[in-house]
């Protein structure tokens, strides 16, 4: 756990100005043509409005140099010629981005208030995993992002690996990324969901394939036997108390599907779609009181004794 | 500051018909906005239809033809005495204008009666599906705007009446009255076709 | 009615002519007689007054959103609260500032720009003022209730819909959409109406001024965009009140048809907001350069042609939706050709000011901030309106500063210059001009600071409408940034209004026309007497005062002993029929609070509008029904016309 905090604070690639996905670069691309050209535009207006102040010898009043309309008449049309231009490039690259793309992996990621319910889809039901708040990615791949919502409209976007997408509930959508290099790339909600819309991110997980292979082998697995009498004390803590209402740890009885599974809670980053770094000290505040770190979200104030608690926190911590 | 006169208006009218007043304009002005607001319930109308594959939806039946027929009827006829009034209050005629506006009341009357029958055959609750919830507020809306409309004829009916019926200004109102009436036959026209024909022609 | 070169009129004359106006058009006095007028300069100073106070509730909302982003994980707002205010900052600066403050200087001074009494349906002014008063009480009443609308200014379903919505906050956000745009709708009629009808003879269509032209082509664009949200707010309230599934996909309905309507809307609103910027802009320039506008007709055809195009591009807040990509293209070049118009009013003004002599008064000042913010405004406009470069724009702070830059700037600066320069007209007092330098450069650096950072917190991934952010995304230094910047752009507004409101009682009197005007609304005293001009003016120019011969033109022979206007022909302005206007009348305020009784009560009862429809019938009743005929001009229709008094 200690590692993955050390990484958190150090690794937070979220800039549309460091892409690391093939249609975040060529956006990018796109983003220094349209800079440019418009700085540029800026720049000679703001030149020709100085030099219009700062003018000696004024016209009288009642005359109007032929210069002046062919002035105004060559603005407008180099204005008209240079937005072409930008128009061009811009259906040009909008057609790049869009390109329809094999699917060897696909993703259902289904929005909820709040959080992102991450479920890899497989025709063997047996082989598909179940996660939240967290992609891992083979680099090199693309990867075919399905996007529903259950309940109100969110928006995916990893500005590091692609412009954004709306998950609206009627309208199922996809978005497509392709990491170019491994790293570590943070999104946040795009679309206005609510109180917690803040509070809403996700990481996107981009690893070598070897280390994908190996990570969807160790995911697939049901959840780690607990080993220690207090890990064995806290998943009866975990089953007797209201948590399997709501959350799945794969390989127990518990099975609610309305909150994120906790299977492999403790490979994760953070907790509460990124409210919170997963460490112990976090882990127990968010269980006893989740209200304080994300006001208004669904997860209730757990009372449990500090015995029970401390057991619950060994158990979910050593669901590697 | 010194001036001189240019011109003279004191020969020129109190009043004005037609695109000459300022009524006529302001009623154009709010015919454009009641239109934009039917325009936009009628694209809604489209755009559900268009998320559903068979319109109206499954189990639901379609709104009874009958009574809406009635109403374009009711309201094809009232435009003869509309007319009849218009033209009488262009002319100042205040006899023909009191009774003419009797009559055009009437026919509005009955419209809204025969409303209530349309209403209780469109065979759909509004709360059923958005089927219903569009159907209803589409017919909603125009009843609103026929509902307001005919309060504001009866009045100017019973001002007629009064002692402040003989006056130029009203005779402007009353002829801004009935141009509007047309408005609300020719805003009928196409809401009937879209909630009573669509269904079965498309 | 010809008449050419009448007697000219002696001292005498005019103070017989005066006494007999005043007599007709004073307001009356005592004690409720606050709720009795109607006339456009008490109804244009109270509408104005009203929207800069909403404006400035508006701005301490942004300012306590700004201390709460100034550092991460900041706990001076809780996330509820935080969503309430920046709702209610953007419901406050769109509806009840933008549209509203631009009308509202539009009801004082398009009359005496074109030259007549009054505005057109003076009553329903006043009404429309009231009914909007209203909803800004309602919604800030809500706030201090707590109970203030948390889902945006554009309120998307299925967030606003009772699933996901209980109470009332979003209620009171669709009633307020209705306050707000039957008020916007009443007064957009009346200008559209005022400016067709009521110009001063000889002003013709290709003689308006361009700050009239403005107000005529955002009236119309009210008209045609405001019903589509007035629909969307209804039947919002509809699946809300009595459980309609318009917008609720389980039973057929559609979310994203939300959207399509509110943008059908809010895009043109946008247009709305900054076109009578841009009306300003030329009359202060105009004015300030000592030189008609250079290309008067690319002028109004560009702000006609903003209009029209304003209607096609709604799509564009919508590519993040995913669209069929032909779609996506043509909103693409629409949005990035609506800059063409704009431009060509830049360059139009650039070349204006080459031909003029620039004085720096604090107006001209303004509008100098207005090129230096709006142009960079119009250009990340054109960058969003890219769908590959939006989608990674969108919904980000990059955004909220592309908006600000196209609204502060675009309506703002010049509104603040506009109020600068007409302020002696309404008070008959001068604000202060070093002190308005100093607001002005306090603004301009102020507004940089805090927005242009955005740009770059947007692309570096900060979303928009985020109550809080953590530390390690390291868009901590920029945020508290332009919390510091908005710091003095608040001090700077303080300062132009401390200056306004000082100077309403203590400034120096300004005299007639203290700017070397060009247009009518100079050519009466200041503050304008309540029937505007002794004799109604006749023009032969589109800078009528810079070329008056000797003895102004004027129009004779219309009633002073009642409330006669001019009514004139559409396209040439020549004269056409007198028209006797209405007295002043409380029932306009009676009506519009029984209206606002109506819509509240709706939040709770469909039946409220069954009940408050009658109630107000019976108050239009009353409304319309004549006092008594010698009073309105009600004599019968064939005895003969009235002549002047004098």
């Amino acid at each position: 756990m200690l590692m993955n905090v050390l990484t958190y604070a150090a690794l937070v690639h979220e800039s549309v100005l460091d892409p690391a996905g093939t249609h975040a670069r060529t956006i990018a691309g796109l983003w220094s043509v349209f800079l440019w050209v418009t700085a540029a535009i800026y720049v000679l207006v703001m030149v020709a409005l100085v030099i219009a102040l700062m003018r000696r010898g004024k016209h009288d009043a009642a005359e109007t140099p032929r210069g002046t309309y062919a002035a105004v008449w060559v603005a407008g049309a180099a204005s008209v010629m240079v937005l072409f231009a930008l128009l061009t490039a811009s259906i040009l690259t909008g057609r790049a981005v869009a390109e329809e793309r094999s699917e060897p992996l696909r993703i259902t990621l289904t929005g909820r208030q709040w959080w992102w319910q991450i479920d890899y889809e497989d025709a063997d039901p047996s082989r598909r995993i179940t996660s939240a708040n967290e992609i891992t990615v083979p680099v090199g791949v693309p990867v075919t992002i399905h996007l529903h919502s259950s309940d109100v409209i969110h928006s995916f976007w990893v500005p590091s690996l692609n412009g954004k997408r709306d998950l609206i509930p009627g309208h199922d959508g996809t978005i497509t990324i392709l990491a170019e290099r491994a790293g570590l790339f943070r999104g946040q909600c795009a679309e206005f969901c609510g109180v917690q819309h803040a509070k809403m991110a996700l990481w996107v997980n981009a690893v070598e394939p070897a280390i994908y292979a190996r990570w969807v082998e160790g995911s697939r697995k049901t959840a780690r036997t607990p080993s220690t009498p207090s890990e064995i004390a806290g998943l009866q803590v975990f089953l007797r108390s209201p948590c399997p209402l709501c959350h799945t740890i794969q390989g127990t009885d518990a099975s609610g599907s309305t909150a994120p599974d906790l299977t492999h809670l403790a490979s994760r980053r953070s907790l509460g779609a990124d409210s919170l770094p997963n460490t112990r000290a976090a882990l127990t505040g968010w269980i006893r009181d989740a209200q304080q770190a994300k006001p208004g979200c669904q997860m209730p104030a757990i009372d449990l004794r500090s015995e029970e608690l401390n057991a619950l926190v060994d158990y979910l911590g050593s669901l590697q | 500051m010194s001036s001189r006169a240019t011109i003279d208006v004191s020969d020129l009218p109190d009043f004005a018909f037609g695109s000459r007043s300022i009524m006529w304009w302001a009623t154009v002005w709010t015919i454009a906005i009641e239109g934009a607001v039917f325009a936009a319930t009628i694209a809604t109308y489209f755009y559900l239809q268009g998320n559903e594959k068979s319109w109206p939806p499954a189990d639901t039946p379609l709104p009874g033809l009958f009574w809406p027929t009635v109403n374009v009827l009711v309201l094809l006829l009232s435009l003869l005495p509309n007319q009849i009034v218009k033209n009488a209050a262009e002319r100042c005629d205040l006899r023909t204008v009191r009774i003419g506006m009797v009559v055009a009341d009437l026919f509005a009357v009955a419209f809204v009666v025969v409303r209530v029958f349309e209403f209780h055959h469109l065979n759909v609750r509004w709360d059923s599906n958005a089927y219903g919830s569009i159907t209803w507020t589409l017919l909603g809306f125009h009843t609103f705007h026929l509902v307001t409309d005919l309060a504001d004829s009866i009045v100017l009916t019973v001002l007629m009446f009064s002692r402040h019926g003989h006056a130029p200004k009203r005779f402007v109102d009353v002829a801004e009255n009935s141009f509007y009436w047309y408005f609300v036959v020719i805003s009928w026209i196409p809401i009937y076709a879209v909630l009573y024909w669509s269904p079965r022609v498309l | 009615m010809t008449g050419t070169d009448v007697m000219p009129y002696s001292s005498t004359d005019d103070a017989a002519q005066h006494e007999v106006l005043q007599k007709t058009w004073a307001p009356r006095r005592g004690l409720f007689s606050w709720f009795f007028q109607i006339d456009h300069h008490s109804i244009g100073r109270r509408f104005l007054f009203t929207a800069f106070v909403w404006f400035g509730c508006g701005g301490i909302l942004a300012a306590l959103m700004r201390v709460q982003l100034a550092k991460p994980n900041n706990t001076f707002l809780s996330a509820d609260r935080y969503n309430q205010i920046f709702t209610l900052h953007g419901i406050t600066m769109m509806f009840l500032f933008g549209v509203p403050v631009m009308e509202a200087l539009a009801v004082y001074v398009i009359p005496l720009m074109l030259g007549t009494r009054a505005l057109a349906f003076p009553r329903a002014n006043a009404y429309a003022y009231y009914l909007f008063l209203f909803a800004g009480l309602m919604v800030y009443g809500a706030l201090f209730l707590d109970m203030a609308p948390d889902t945006g200014w554009f309120s998307y379903v299925p967030l606003a819909s009772p699933a996901f919505a209980p109470g009332k906050r979003v209620d009171i956000w669709a009633e307020l959409v209705n306050f707000t745009e039957i008020s916007a709708l009443i007064v957009a009629v009346e200008i559209v109406v005022t400016i067709l009808k009521q110009r001063a003879p000889g002003m013709s269509i290709h003689r308006m001024p361009l700050y009239v032209w403005s107000m005529l082509v955002t009236a119309l664009m009210i008209i045609f965009a405001m019903p589509s949200v007035m629909v969307a707010s209804n039947f919002i309230g509809l699946d809300r009140l009595v459980g309609t599934h318009i917008f609720n996909p389980a039973e057929g309905g559609d979310v994203l048809l939300w959207q399509h309507l509110f943008w059908f809307f809010g895009h043109p609103e946008v247009y709305i907001i900054f076109i009578p910027g841009l009306g300003i802009v030329s009359s202060i320039v105009t004015v300030f350069c000592r030189r008609p506008v250079f290309g008067y007709t690319a002028m109004v055809l560009s702000l006609v042609a903003t209009a029209f195009m304003g209607f096609g591009l709604w799509v564009h807040h919508m590519f993040a939706t995913g669209l069929p990509q032909s779609g996506e293209s043509f909103f693409t070049a629409a949005s990035m050709m609506i800059a063409i118009p704009s431009g060509v009013q830049i360059f139009c003004w650039i070349a204006t000011i080459w031909l003029g002599r620039p004085s720096y008064r604090p107006p001209f000042m303004f509008v100098l901030g207005f090129f230096a913010v709006f142009v960079i405004g119009g250009l990340s406009g054109v960058m969003v309106a890219s769908v590959p470069l939006d989608i990674q724009l969108h919904d980000t702070f990059f955004v909220v500063a592309h908006l600000h830059y196209v609204l502060i700037g675009g309506a703002v600066f010049p509104l603040l210059g506009g109020i600068f320069y007409w302020f002696p007209k309404m008070t008959g007092r001068l604000m202060h001009e070093g002190l308005g330098h100093a607001s002005f450069w306090l603004v301009f650096i102020g507004f940089n600071v805090t927005f242009f950072p955005m740009h770059k917190l947007g692309l570096s991934g900060m979303p928009r409408r985020v109550y809080t952010y953590l530390p390690e995304t390291g868009w901590g230094a920029l945020n508290l940034l332009a919390t510091i910047g908005a710091g003095v752009l608040g001090l700077g507004m303080l300062l132009f209004f401390g200056n306004a409101l000082w100077n309403m009682w203590r400034g120096r009197a300004a005299g007639a026309d203290p700017w070397g005007g060009d247009t009518l609304e100079w050519a009466t005293s200041s503050p304008p007497p309540h029937y505007n001009f002794l004799r109604l003016p006749v023009v032969s120019g589109r800078e009528p005062l810079w070329h008056e011969p000797e003895r102004a033109p004027v129009v004779a022979g219309l009633a002073a002993d009642k409330r006669e206007v001019l009514i004139t022909h559409v396209f040439d302005a020549a004269p056409d029929h007198r028209y006797v206007y209405p007295s002043p009348s409380p029932w306009p305020f009676v009506a519009a609070l029984a209206t606002a009784a109506m819509l509240v009560g709706g939040l709770f009862t469909p039946w409220s509008f069954a009940i408050g429809l009658t109630v107000l019938a019976i108050f239009l009743t009353a409304w319309f029904w004549p006092s008594s005929p010698a009073k309105e001009g009600e004599e019968s229709a064939d005895s003969p016309k009235s002549g002047e008094a004098s």
